[in-house]
């Protein structure tokens, strides 16, 4: 017998989130995975590194030229400056109506309310107050030197597993959440800006397309046809023409020397073929599925 | 029209200029914000978000073209959450703010709040009665370099000059950028570390008692408690309400995940964090607030009464704002 907890479907792994508008309508939110959250946190850690050390250096340099009498109004811009680096940046950003900081928007990402209601204040500052154990809690555990510190070696790595549990939280969890979004009710999303690419069927014009045998179309459910489109759109010409050969000689077709343009009419046909199925209620998703006999 | 083989071709042909349009006007409410459309756009936004919305409930029916699909997925996707997903007015959310989603957070608050306070009155008692007890337990309470030659063996001509002295080397302002900046990332942390089920905030908030305490006992042996406590109050009487929120708001946090009750455990957390999160924002502002009168306003005022005068003033203004009934008005 198994364990039942154990048995997962492969949807259960994904980071599709299904998302339905008050309009009624599945949006399926993809998730932003574990490493990319990481990648973009050390972005912003690096441009609020930058920019501390471009603060610091500029107050320095204007000390040494203004003299003594400037230096405490200057000591107050540095540590007002690094206060509102460290808790502010994320969180005026986040509150900005592209939901994210710019290490998020560089990897096509954005903070949003899971239950996709408005971002409001508090939701933005819990999580990113929550940053104070989750990260510089276990960080200042690593300053601590272990050999010259009061305590004991078994204490010091309880602890660390401890504050550990909190760093790495987004991985236990299927929503990669952190604990601040758990507490937030927020989730990061890809909000990636894509073009609509071409059509690939189109209108033709220049030339007849090639026309195939009822047998050749119906070798290849959706799926098939889906995969075919990647090809089509940024394959490889390697890809392209393995990919011809192969439906070639299943279809038993003979090669006339044009790989891609074989393709691509292969596609409109197969295309229009299952459409027009779909259409009528025989939606064949991949080529295991049973052809239709029309 | 009629020459198109498959579905895609005709539906894009009907619709890529409704989606264009939506494409555009989404792109510039990101770049920019909904104030940079003008009103036909304005006017259009809901109407293409639909149509774009039903466009891709249609082409996931009848076309095969995922390109497409994916598309109007992503548009839809961004155009939803400049739609109903994005923060609204910022000057009316801080007014909103100001006027009740601050003081209704803190008074909801208000059982943790006793607790926290509890704790720290329970803490100063402890540090008070050691210190008193035996000297010696003074140096494990307080550490030396925070404690500015302010000990048991200090003089009391000593310790009156550290409460009326003022820090001359230091320029007030600076001084009180200083404080404001370290509480509020202090009490930032206590807040945070309620997670944990509440209980490194409680101990943080005892250990903080402790110090009062501590602190007290020694110059209660030399006679000076109520010069200390006008030293404290005047700012203090805003810091400690601000830290015992702030732990309060911890406390919130952890209890909602260990005892959530009749709703979800993640449920319950995200009420909680969000309440949590609303009072922490105004800990952070009362603690600017500490930060001015500790730095500027007690090197300033010397006389005792006076600084009693303002602590107390202050600390009434907070629990008028904070827990005085609120008419059906304020809810607007």
């Amino acid at each position: 017998m198994r364990w039942p907890r154990l048995r997962r479907t492969p949807q259960d792994r994904s980071l599709r989130r299904q998302f339905v508008t008050p309009e009624g309508v599945d949006l399926r939110l993809d998730l932003a995975g574990a490493g990319e959250r990481a990648t973009a946190f050390l972005i912003d850690a690096l441009i609020m590194l930058a920019i501390l050390v471009a603060l610091t250096i500029s107050i320095a340099l204007t000390i040494d030229s203004a003299g003594e009498s400037s230096s405490s109004a200057l000591a107050i811009i540095w540590l007002l400056g690094f206060f509102l680096l460290r808790n502010g940046w994320f969180v005026l950003f986040e509150l900005s109506g592209r939901g994210a900081t710019p290490g998020k928007r560089l990897l096509g990402l954005r903070v949003v309310a899971r239950d996709g209601s408005r971002l409001t204040g508090g939701a933005v500052l819990v999580r990113n107050a929550m940053r104070e154990v989750e990260l510089f809690l276990p960080l200042s555990f690593l300053a601590i030197d272990a050999s010259e510190s009061r305590l004991d070696a078994l204490i010091y790595i309880l602890a660390f597993s401890w504050v550990a549990l909190f760093l790495f939280f987004p991985l236990f969890n299927r929503d990669r959440l952190r604990v601040g979004d758990l507490l937030a009710g927020t989730w990061v999303v890809h909000a990636v800006r894509g073009a609509l690419a071409d059509d690939l069927v189109g209108i033709m014009t220049v030339r007849q397309r090639r026309t195939f045998p009822k047998a050749a179309l119906e070798l290849y459910g959706i799926y098939e046809l889906q995969t075919l489109e990647d090809v089509l759109r940024k394959g490889s010409d390697e890809a392209v023409v393995t990919v011809a050969a192969s439906i070639r000689t299943k279809a038993g077709l003979p090669d006339d020397g044009d790989d891609f343009g074989f393709l691509s009419d292969y596609y409109a046909a197969l295309c229009a073929r299952l459409e027009r199925d779909a259409v009528l209620g025989r939606r064949r998703e991949n080529k295991f599925a049973a052809a239709s006999s029309a | 029209m009629s020459g198109a083989l498959v579905n895609a071709t005709r539906f894009r042909a009907a619709h890529q200029e409704a989606w264009a349009r939506l494409e555009a006007i989404v792109t510039r409410i990101e770049k920019r914000s909904v104030r940079a459309l003008d009103e036909d756009d304005l006017l259009a936004l809901p109407v293409l978000y639909r149509t774009t919305l039903s466009s891709l409930s249609v082409a996931r029916e009848t076309s095969l073209d995922r390109a497409l699909q994916t598309y109007l997925e992503q548009l839809c996707t961004r155009a939803y959450f400049q739609i109903y997903g994005a923060p609204g007015n910022a000057w009316r959310q801080i007014a909103q703010f100001f006027a009740s989603g601050w003081p209704r957070a803190v008074a909801s608050l208000w059982r943790e709040t006793l607790v926290a306070a509890l704790l720290g009155v329970l803490g100063t008692v402890l540090g008070y009665w050691l210190v008193r007890h035996d000297p010696s337990w003074f140096f494990s309470i307080i550490p030396a370099e925070l404690a500015e030659g302010r000990d048991p063996s200090a003089s009391a001509q000593s310790l009156r000059e550290v409460l009326y002295g003022g820090h001359d080397s230091d320029p007030l302002a600076t001084f009180a950028t200083y404080l404001f900046t370290h509480n509020a990332q202090v009490a930032l942390f206590a807040f945070a570390l309620g997670f944990a089920f509440a209980a490194p905030t409680a101990l943080l908030l005892v250990y903080n008692g402790l110090t009062l305490g501590a602190l007290l006992a020694i110059y209660a042996q030399k006679g000076l408690t109520f010069a200390l406590a006008g030293w404290l109050i005047i700012h203090g009487s805003t810091e400690l309400f601000a830290i015992t929120l702030a732990g309060a708001a911890g406390f919130r946090i952890g209890l909602a995940v260990a005892f959530p009750g009749r709703q979800g455990r993640l449920e319950s957390a995200v009420t909680a964090g969000r309440i949590g999160g609303t009072a922490m924002a105004g800990v952070v502002l009362m603690l600017v607030v500490a930060g001015l009168l500790e730095g500027v306003g007690r090197q300033t005022i010397q006389v005792d009464w006076q600084r009693y005068a303002v602590g107390c003033t202050v600390f009434t203004a907070w629990l008028v704002y904070y827990y005085l009934p609120r008419g059906r008005h304020a809810l607007a």
